[in-house]
């Protein structure tokens, strides 16, 4: 089994707001390992977005401040370094992928120079070998004529080559994880699956280890080795991508899964949404995040969270319904269809 | 980016005619003449009115008045008859410009380094101190400054000379009250930019590179905020040289803005005229420049062409 | 490592973790508050959106939310309380008090404060505090009918413009690129030098530059909203088009409206001392702020009170509109919230 590479601990994460204080991040803990592609899913608000930004300390502190937890990059705790220090690990050991490439590139220097910009400050290459790096990169991408792109503004390049040029941007410093915080959601299906595509290739050639951050379970299905869902800032339920689709033992992934179409649903089958909204992370239920949302919440779901129960070697869930009391359901048909039967 | 500039300089051109078309017949329409002194007999009245042309139809004056512009000629001022408003100008400009232009700078300069003091160090005292001084700026209107800064620096504590141009000390007081506002405004403009800037996708694509925060403040934050500002640099240049009208009357300096106010107070139509039209072009060209100017750092409004 | 908590605050022991990771398996251990929990708890008792729902706080129409933020944001409160005293002040003062606006009194010349004279006496022994009520009605009724003219012609304008595009839009366009091009002040000139001091002249020769801003800006909002949904839904209504966009697309950009509304009338309150103060204005003896500013001036050196009083005023004024500008702003726009 591949070497764990980063090692994230009891990790919480907070924001001081106007309206208190938000705990974003409850208490996750997973690992990604060298040379795989992690999935983290969930919905909107759900604290992956912060959690993965905690990799790189990317969220504004202050507000934002770690409550407990560590996060091992080599053996070193990220939550303790300076921010001088955390500048040798940003782009060099793991890089960040954003969400929109429309906003996440700056519209008054040339696509050329921010991807070189990652060299500066640094040893080690001349001004030459940097830019014929930059370009062999951009052809990397896949991205036609470097040397014209290379001297173009950002507004110039359509959506998907500002994405690839995002991911360029990401590679150059030819770092060991790239977080990717769902890279294809502004983008078109089609340029969608040319990126998810070349992300893949990317890690065959380099052995990068990709954290793939997504509410879209296709992209998880198609794309990751193993899978965290999380929810309410917390992790529902991990494991490999078999266990999570076949073996689902969490409502909350469950309800994802149901929530979504594939090739085989049937025109007369119909999906099924999670009723309500997540919960207010200004003050989070004392049971179980989900338990209102869930149709087969117990009473102990509402008052005590569940614990962590350990299915196979990497499946873990976290729900009262693996308890020795619980009844046993089929999550995956609901209380209704069961009563018909 | 030749399409866009040749775009300004249409507008431009066109609303230095629409400018000098609607000041020659607005002039037209003042109540009472230029000649009203009640001691001019009839007779010197109409010889006067001969003598500047204004017996002759109005058309005929506005054509005439146009070919003068066109090689240049602003006319005569009916005030002081030796006196043609080019000659008017040319001795009054410097000094106006003199003016206009410390003030600019001050006000800018000291605008952008206090509002991006104040966004980088949002919430505590000094981003507070900042901010208080900018709204404080943005409430004085430039006459009441003026004489406030005269009344402290040059009568309470004398510091300053309190009026006239005439050398560097006399200069800092004006440039101060003519600045202020500006100064305050820009102010306040580039903190609120700085603080929109942040949060936006790129500044923290430039802080997971790992370049320092220096260069991801100066090449990312402050490249982009000070976008803004520069949309404001035009009507910034108006409002200083207008502002010259009252501070060059408060601090006694002849420059064109005191000449202009009194050519309205006197009903000197030429004057009013050819201060009008000169003050319109210049700031209508100042603004041409800005909008090129903004073209140029600005990459998105270099291809689009507006 | 168990994840159980009793309770969020008070957390159970940690059970030693040696070199954890999740390589290692993460054992389920018998927890010592699992004694507690008995087969009854785990009975199902299904969803609680409701439990949810009562979470998110309550509705509130659009003034009833804008008006708690105002109300939150003290600056922006005592603003909007400031105001309104001057306002009653302008109205009540001028008559309550026992001196004329342009009563002379050889005695009290430059007189500073006193319990007669509360904010002393001008140059020419009149009341300062009966004149700087007076100069407030022409100033705020100035600036206030200003800025709401040009708003109207500037939202009107600007809805149909917005609305419609095409020619119309062009032309008032061209227009606005030269009238913007052309320093306002200087206009204002012109047209007072053209229609003689006067309050009615210094609002038109305001109206004529004032409206282009607003214009504009209801133009560009419009234009933005147009495309939505809702405005499609009442064109297949078959409503008309007045009442589109002041049913529809006007009660959007309210508050804007109202920010700007707020924020123009500093603008024209400092226009109207500027021009005064060159003496195109108001003409003494009649009062405005400006008109008071500038008789201060000249009596800076022998008597600063008779400038500071006006001014103090001027001031607190203009201040008072831009903080209840910028909490409005704020109010209706929680995005910008802080960032001026």
């Amino acid at each position: 089994m591949a070497e764990n590479i980063l090692e994230i601990k009891d990790l919480t994460f907070s924001f001081r707001t106007y309206g208190g204080v938000v705990k974003s991040v409850r208490d996750v803990s997973f690992d990604v390992r060298e040379g795989e592609i992690l999935g983290i899913v969930g919905e909107s608000g759900c604290g992956k977005s912060v959690t993965s930004q905690c990799i790189l300390r990317l969220n504004p502190e202050p507000p934002g401040f770690f409550e407990s937890g560590s996060i091992l990059y080599k053996g070193e705790d990220i939550v303790k370094k300076s921010d001088r220090e955390m500048r040798k690990i940003r782009g060099t050991e793991i890089s960040f992928i954003f969400q929109d490439p429309m906003t996440s590139l700056n519209p008054t220097m040339t696509v050329g120079k921010q991807i070189e910009e990652i060299f500066v400050g640094r040893k080690g290459m001349s001004r030459k070998e940097i830019k014929e790096r930059t370009l062999e990169i951009l052809r990397l991408v896949g991205i036609n004529e470097p040397e014209r792109r290379y001297k173009q503004y950002p507004h110039e390049l359509s959506g998907g080559m500002k994405q690839r040029v995002m991911i360029a941007i990401a590679l150059v410093g030819k770092p060991s994880i790239i977080i990717a915080d769902e890279p294809t959601t502004s983008l078109d299906v089609t340029i969608e699956a040319q990126i998810l595509d070349l992300l893949k290739d990317l890690r065959e050639k380099m052995n990068t280890s990709i954290i793939l951050i997504t509410h879209d379970l296709g992209v998880i299905a198609k794309m990751c080795d193993r899978v965290l869902v999380m929810y309410g800032g917390k992790i529902a339920e991990r494991g490999t991508v078999e266990e999570i689709f076949y073996e689902t033992a969490h409502p909350y992934t469950a309800g994802l899964i149901k929530s979504i179409a594939t090739l085989d649903t049937s025109k007369d089958h119909k999906l099924v949404p999670i009723d309500g909204t997540p919960p207010d992370l200004f003050s989070p239920p004392h049971g179980c995040p989900f338990a209102a949302r869930c149709e087969f919440a117990m009473k102990v779901c509402y008052e005590r969270q569940p614990e962590f129960h350990q299915l196979s070697p990497e499946h873990t869930c976290a729900c009262w319904l693996q308890h020795p009391y619980a009844p046993k359901v089929d999550i995956m048909k609901g209380l209704e269809q069961e009563a018909k039967k | 980016m030749t399409k866009y500039i040749l775009k300004r300089v249409g507008i431009s051109l066109i609303t230095i005619f629409v400018l000098v078309t609607a000041v020659f017949f607005l002039a037209r329409l003042m109540p009472g003449g230029p000649f009203n002194d009640p001691k001019l007999s009839e007779a010197a009245r109409e010889n006067l009115s001969a003598y500047y042309g204004f017996d002759k139809p109005v058309l005929e004056q506005y054509i005439t008045y146009l070919g003068n512009l066109l090689s240049g000629n602003l006319g005569f001022s009916t005030k002081y008859p030796s006196q043609t408003v080019n000659q008017l100008l040319a001795s009054s400009f410097p000094y106006s410009a003199d003016l206009g232009i410390r003030a600019l700078c001050l006000a800018i300069s000291f605008g952008l380094v206090f509002g991006i003091m104040s966004a980088l160090n949002r919430g505590n005292g000094i981003d507070l101190f900042f901010v208080i001084v900018a709204v404080i700026g943005t409430s004085v209107p430039d006459f009441i400054m003026g004489a406030l800064l005269q009344y402290f620096f040059a009568i309470e504590w004398g510091l300053l000379p309190i009026a006239e141009y005439k050398g560097f000390a006399y200069t800092i007081l004006p440039s101060i009250g003519l600045g202020f506002y500006t100064m305050a405004s820009v102010s306040r403009i580039m903190r609120a930019s700085m603080l929109e800037v942040v949060q936006q996708d790129y500044i923290k694509t430039a802080r997971s590179k790992g370049i320092s925060r220096f260069r991801v403040t100066w090449k990312h934050q402050i490249r982009n905020a000070i976008m803004p500002v520069v949309t404001i640099l035009g009507p910034t240049v108006a409002a200083v040289l207008t502002g010259t009208f009252v501070i060059e009357s408060l601090f006694v300096i002849p420059g064109m803005g005191k000449y202009y106010v009194e050519s309205v107070q006197n009903n000197d139509y030429s004057l009013i005229l050819g201060m009008t039209v000169f003050y319109g072009a210049f700031l209508v060209f100042c603004n041409m420049v800005v909008d090129i100017l903004y073209g140029i750092i600005d990459p998105r409004v270099r291809v689009a062409g507006k | 490592m168990s994840e159980l908590k009793s309770d969020r605050n008070e957390q159970t022991p940690q059970i030693p973790e040696e070199e954890l990771t999740a390589q290692t398996v993460e054992e389920v251990q018998a927890d010592p508050t699992e004694e507690d929990l008995s087969p009854e708890d785990f009975e199902i008792i299904g969803k609680n959106l409701e439990k949810m729902e009562s979470i998110s706080r309550p509705s509130l129409t659009f003034w009833q939310e804008a008006w708690r933020r105002i109300r939150g944001n003290r600056a922006a409160f005592i603003s909007l309380i400031l105001l309104i005293i001057y306002g009653l002040l302008a109205i009540f003062a001028p008559m309550l008090s026992q001196y004329g606006f342009d009563q002379q009194d050889a005695y009290s010349m430059r007189a500073g404060f006193s319990l007669e004279h509360w904010l002393g006496c001008d140059a020419l022994g009149r009341d300062l505090w009966v004149r700087v009520w007076m100069g407030a009605r022409v100033s705020l009724t100035i600036g206030l009918l200003a800025a709401i003219i040009n708003s109207l012609i500037g939202t009107v304008l600007g809805g149909f413009c917005g609305y419609y595009g095409g020619k119309l839009d062009m032309i008032v366009m061209r227009i606005i690129d030269v009238i913007y091009g052309i320093p306002s002040l200087i206009v204002c000139i012109l047209v007072m030098v053209v229609l003689g001091s006067g309050v009615e002249s210094l609002i038109i020769a305001m109206v004529i530059v004032g409206w282009t801003g607003t214009c504009r800006f209801t133009r560009g909002e419009v234009y933005r909203l147009k495309e939505q949904e809702f405005v499609l839904a009442a064109q297949v209504m078959g409503e008309p088009v007045a009442t589109i966009i002041i049913r529809e697309l006007i009660p959007n950009i309210m508050g804007l409206l109202i920010t700007n509304l707020t924020m123009a009338i500093p603008g024209a309150i400092f226009q109207e001392a500027f021009l005064s103060y060159i003496g195109l204005g108001i003409s003494p003896p009649d009062a405005s702020w400006g008109v008071l500013a500038k008789e201060g001036t000249k009596m800076l050196q022998v008597a600063p009170h008779i400038l500071y009083v006006p001014a103090f005023f001027i001031c607190t004024t203009v201040l008072a509109l831009n903080q209840l500008g910028n909490g409005l702003r704020d109010a209706f726009d929680p995005r910008l919230r802080g960032t001026e």
